[in-house]
């Protein structure tokens, strides 16, 4: 017989106003099996986690059942408790009474007999308790992050700097993501790839961190501690080892014609390409989609050209298999085109662009080296009209969120454009200034009051061309929704941040959850933002949503922050529920037939197949076996278990049965 | 084939050249229309002024009445007649609660099944008949003009691109028209404000489309809206005194410029009761491309 | 001006009726000015639609009269340029609609209204007549109506000449149908 516990906890008034809580403690004494009950005003607290240690001592129990809050609230605190006195942590149960009783119910003899009822299910479980103990998984210690944006970058050097191991892998030829691409930065216009280029010579050279660019990653599987990723490693065509980047095979390139991408379409490229000077590495790389060679005509000029022999037309692509104990994913976003903007011309008039194409103009190592000019003639535009929010806040483009970052770069754009051109008119329209943070606001005024920047609340209904000018349709909600009407030679539009391409395939490879707009999504908004649904994976940086510089670096630290704790410890101890097929003894040695329908149905890839061996190595049966490393104890496999040989340790079928009948 | 024909009160009077052109149009096409037996005005803007339920009840007996005739597809010439049927056509698909009910106060059944047509959309299904029944020659800059009805509300319309449509360009280039880029495609000509004593603004709304459409050297004003032709047509006087200038572009239904580029006696289609004259200039020579040009 | 109160909130004010009828949700519009910056009359206006739908989110006597008796409800032109191109998919048209009734049923509606109060009597007379428009028998009710009796005199004979108006109605057959069709859904002849 059983000497059970029965802990009944006030919350305060949370559980204390609404259930007859002492009435509870009073009923549950004569439950069978139990051998002490009471209730206290806060069970959580020291002096009420004593009183169970001291109960345990005095009454000798053997078993514990807290009525209190959310198992997913002190489960741990109790469960602790319950060790310090000498009891198996998985000897203690909760009976959710707050969530599940109180906070839904009126005061009541009915809420207080459905307390009741709680309780006893969890007594007539704990009953059946058996003690477990947790899972020990040792972990490998080293780190993978994808993506080379300034997000990725930040999380691998303060990865490899606390000594760890990190795999970085980034799709494009080069280091450095959207930031690369910037011109200066708010709020203090210091140039971007000033502070950029040498964290990502940093990343180069670091001893800890093999850096994969060109690279994807191509599989992943296993769990938190253990993954198994295959990274395609795609073929420059152009032999790293070799290639001294000395950039004789770009000048030799006949295909001139090719949009370049860093460039955000605005100039042409070669078909052999670095995609900037600064690029990290600078290593080219050969585009076989536009590459004569590559398109079935004659051609060697760049491997003629290169001194070292470095161009491999047979280059093929590589898949390299890595182990890796934790992921960062840290790939980052892209900007709406303009094209998705029917009002504004369908992305046809050529003089209508986006922030980041602007940036490409503004930046000095841009297509006209820090000159704004207009893709249309190339002349310097008077006229310049920046629209906000375009698509962002935006339900009938699908985009009901704040991309945080156009306020902000808006006021830079139309800075920069009259710091370069003191005759310029900028004008912006704009919704609402989102400037929250260190020095922003003061950042908006100054572009209106110093450098004259004139905004108008309202957003544009339409743009078309006539006479060689934009005409910009607006409004003037300050005047009452008068309209605006301005003639213009440049459009720029703030537009909206977007999930990467390509974010929704890596999100299924990688098992993490992702928001209804296709940003990884984070395990808890406020306490755990820099985890993913998954145990293992973190995040950094826009791939959550949009943000800026100075909050990605932040975030990436804190991702890295988490890393580092992980990898800090050899092994990883888990909870102990998680399924098992039961053994028997010869000649039957399990229940299971089998089948392996679980093998199929397992959302965890936990489920494999043993063979069961007589001592000559006859096989005599072939049965499911479960790696407790994968199981996440969701109890799929118990329910598709046709012979009942799967049971579920802490929730087994004789557990949940007993708690059904005693109701 | 054949296909429903709701001609609407406007086709058989103000618009009577539409109706006109229409029918030599497509009796070129082939396509014969069966004209709904017993149609009834759709209600246009005033019926809902006196209830909702009135304006979707003289809507839907329209289409009882194609669906009693074994029609499944109705062409509403009209883009206001269009749009209302159209919109009572929306409403009524899949909803058979709501068209039991409407068939309890129209008296006749009605099971949702009804498709409305707006002219551009049927012209669309005969690009290729109509490259081939005219001789190319209409070579003539046009400025086509989809005004509010035929794209907006895109619930109801279902049809084209919202802000610079394309088909009726295409329909035009397909009879060897040359349609101008112009960007008063989908302004409003003010036909809303005909019933308020501000024809001023009925002017000047009108009066800019004009102008734009003269501006881009467009030699005719192509329209499927017996509103907009009104407008832009008849209202061609005080246009002209708002703008101050005199403005002779002659504004044609789109079965109108067709049927001449098949070679339609004009007076088949109406012609003469446009209000300005169609005086169209002799068409610029064709550019002939030569072999080179072809060949790279 | 008008100050406002919480006590002022009416409880059945225009916005609710305007949800419950139209099912238009006011509360949606945040005031961003698209609607006014593309409609082609916004200019014309008193005060253009996102004013108005500002008035009417206060929800207060004051401003809601205020709407109702302006003639920016009569110029909305139902080109649905604003709602095809609104942010928020607000169907300001159909609002307008609906202000111009409830207008009419307060007896608040703007003196200019009057003309487009007669025509629509005009117009639906005919259609309850005859089943279809007969477009001089309505002009001539219009202009009884109205008043303006000389207003477009050569532009009719003109009509007339092109052959574009028909002296006398060719109805529906099945007159019986449409009458009751009126009757059904308007309680009465019209």
């Amino acid at each position: 017989m059983s000497r059970l516990g029965v802990f009944v906890c006030h919350c305060g008034e949370n559980i204390g106003a609404t259930v007859d809580v002492t009435e509870v403690a009073e009923r549950c004494k004569h439950m069978p099996g139990v051998a002490h009950a009471e209730d206290y005003k806060y069970l959580c607290s020291n002096p009420g986690q004593n009183k169970i240690k001291q109960a345990i001592e005095e009454h000798q129990l053997d078993g514990v059942v807290v009525a209190a809050c959310s198992p997913r609230m002190h489960e741990p605190t109790f469960r602790r408790a319950v060790t310090d006195a000498g009891l198996n942590a998985y000897m203690c149960e909760v009976a959710n009474l707050r969530e599940h009783c109180s906070w839904v119910h009126e005061k009541a003899d009915s809420t207080t007999e459905k307390a009741i009822d709680l309780v006893r299910l969890q007594v007539e479980k704990v009953k059946r308790n058996k003690p477990l103990d947790t899972i020990q998984v040792p972990i490998t210690r080293s780190a993978l992050v994808i993506g080379g944006g300034i997000a990725g970058i930040q999380a691998a050097l303060d990865i490899a700097d606390s000594g760890h191991k990190v795999i970085m892998v980034e799709r494009s030829p080069a280091l450095g993501g959207h930031m690369a691409q910037l011109s200066e930065t708010f709020p203090t216009l210091d140039c971007s790839q000033c502070i950029l280029t040498p964290r990502m010579v940093d990343v180069s050279r670091h001893p800890n961190i093999t850096l994969l660019t060109y690279s994807e990653v191509e599989h992943v599987e296993g769990f938190i501690g253990n993954f198994k990723v295959a990274i395609r490693k795609r073929a420059r065509m152009v032999d790293e080892d070799l290639c001294t980047g000395c950039g004789e095979c770009l000048q030799k390139c006949p295909t001139k014609n090719v949009a370049d991408s860093f460039n955000e379409g605005l100039s042409m490229r070669r078909a052999i390409y670095v995609p900037f000077a600064q690029a990290v590495p600078n290593i080219p790389v050969i585009d076989t989609e536009n590459c004569r060679k590559f398109q079935g005509k004659k051609c060697d000029r760049c491997a003629k050209a290169c001194p070292t022999k470095a161009i491999k037309f047979d280059q093929k692509d590589q898949i390299i298999n890595v182990e890796v104990g934790a992921i960062v994913v840290a790939t980052g976003y892209q900007v709406m085109g303009t094209e998705r903007f029917p009002e504004y011309g369908y992305g046809t008039y050529p003089d209508v662009i986006t922030g980041l194409q602007f940036e490409r103009y503004a930046s000095a190592s841009g297509p006209t080296q820090g000159v704004i000019k207009r893709p249309s003639d190339g002349k310097e535009p008077e006229t310049v009209v920046f629209l906000a929010c375009s698509g962002s806040r935006d339900a009938a483009k699908g985009v009901k969120y704040c991309s945080k970052i156009c306020c902000m770069y808006t006021a830079k754009h139309a800075m920069l454009l009259k710091h370069k051109n003191h005759h310029a008119k900028a004008y912006v329209f704009y919704m609402d200034i989102r400037s929250a943070g260190k020095n922003y606001d003061e950042f908006v005024r100054r572009a209106i009051e110093e450098d004259g920047v004139k905004y108008i609340r309202g957003r544009v209904s339409r743009i078309y061309e006539e006479d060689g000018k934009l005409i910009v349709k607006g409004a003037d909600t300050l005047l009452g929704g008068e309209p605006v009407e301005i003639k213009a030679d440049m459009v720029v539009l703030a537009s909206a941040a977007l999930p990467n391409h390509g974010q929704g395939e890596l999100a299924q490879k990688l098992h993490v959850g992702t928001d209804p707009y296709g940003f990884v999504a984070e395990a808890h908004p406020k306490l755990r933002p820099v985890e993913t649904t998954s145990a293992g994976i973190f995040l950094a940086g826009a791939c959550q949503s949009p943000r800026d510089i100075p909050e990605t670096v932040g975030q990436a630290s804190a991702a890295a922050a988490k890393v580092t704790a992980l990898l800090s410890r050899s092994h990883l101890a888990r909870e102990p529920l998680v399924a098992e097929v039961n053994r028997k003894p010869a000649p039957q040695f399990s229940d299971c037939t089998g089948c392996l329908l679980c093998e199929t149905a397992c959302p965890y890839q936990a489920i494999g197949h043993e063979e069961i061996k007589d001592r000559n190595g006859n096989v005599l049966k072939t049965v499911a076996k479960i790696n407790p490393g994968l199981c996440q104890g969701c109890g799929t496999c118990v329910s598709l278990c046709r012979t009942k040989a799967i049971d579920l340790h802490g929730y087994s079928n004789e557990q949940i049965f007993a708690e059904i009948m005693s109701l | 084939m054949r296909i429903g024909y709701y001609p609407g009160c406007s086709l058989t009077s103000s618009a009577r050249e539409y109706d006109e052109s229409v029918r030599a149009v497509c009796e070129v096409l082939d396509l014969t229309l069966v004209e709904i037996p017993d149609w009834n005005c759709c209600g246009a803007s005033s019926a809902h002024v006196a209830s909702e339920e009135l304006a979707l009840s003289l809507r839907a007996r329209n289409l009882a009445l194609a669906e009693a005739a074994g029609l499944d597809e109705i062409l509403a010439p009209c883009a206001a007649c269009f749009s209302r049927l159209a919109s009572a056509s929306v409403e009524l698909a899949d909803n058979p609660q709501k068209c039991q009910a409407v068939s309890e106060v129209v008296g006749m059944p009605y099971s949702g099944g009804v498709k409305v047509l707006n002219m551009l959309a049927v012209l669309e299904r005969f690009k290729d008949e109509i490259a081939a029944k005219t001789d190319q020659s209409f070579r003539h800059k046009v400025a086509c003009y989809y005004g509010c009805l035929l794209v907006r509300p895109t619930k109801v319309a279902q049809f084209d691109r919202v802000e610079d449509p394309q088909s009726m360009d295409q329909i035009m280039a397909a009879a060897g028209a040359k349609p101008v880029r112009w960007s008063s495609k989908t302004e409003c000509c003010g036909t809303g404000l005909s019933t308020i004593t501000r024809t001023e603004l009925v002017a000047n709304l009108s009066g800019r489309i004009v102008a734009d459409a003269a501006k881009r050297e467009a030699v005719a004003i192509v329209t499927a809206c017996p509103m907009c032709q009104t407008n832009l047509d008849m209202r061609r006087p005080e246009i002209n005194q708002k703008l101050q200038e005199e403005h002779r572009i002659p504004v044609l239904y789109v079965t109108q410029a067709l049927g001449l580029a098949m070679g339609i006696d004009p007076q088949r289609l109406g012609l003469h009761r446009n209000m300005v004259p169609v005086e169209l200039p002799e068409p610029e020579p064709e550019v002939v491309t030569t072999d080179d040009d072809d060949e790279d | 001006m008008s100050s406002i109160s919480h006590h002022d909130r009416q409880t059945t004010s225009l916005a609710n009726k305007i949800q419950e009828v139209t099912g238009v949700a006011l509360q949606n519009c945040y005031q961003c000015g698209k609607c006014a910056a593309g409609c082609p009359v916004a200019g014309d206006m008193e005060m253009p639609s996102c004013q108005v739908l500002r008035l009417l989110q206060y929800e207060s006597p004051d401003y809601d009269r205020r709407v109702l008796e302006s003639e920016s409800i009569w110029l909305c032109l139902s080109c649905d340029t604003c709602h095809s191109r609104c942010p928020q998919t607000i169907n300001t048209p159909k609002v307008m609609y609906f202000l111009r009734e409830e207008a009419v049923r307060q007896g608040l509606a703007h003196p200019k209204s009057k003309d487009a109060q007669a025509f629509h009597k005009a117009f639906l007379g005919s259609v309850a007549r005859h089943g279809r428009l007969h477009e001089i028998g309505m002009l001539m009710n219009y202009k009884v109506r109205t008043g303006h009796l000389f207003q477009d005199m050569t532009l009719g004979s003109k009509l007339y000449q092109k052959g574009k108006l028909e002296l006398l109605p060719h109805g529906v057959k099945d007159k019986a149908a449409v009458k009751k069709l009126f009757k059904r859904t308007t309680g009465n002849k019209e």
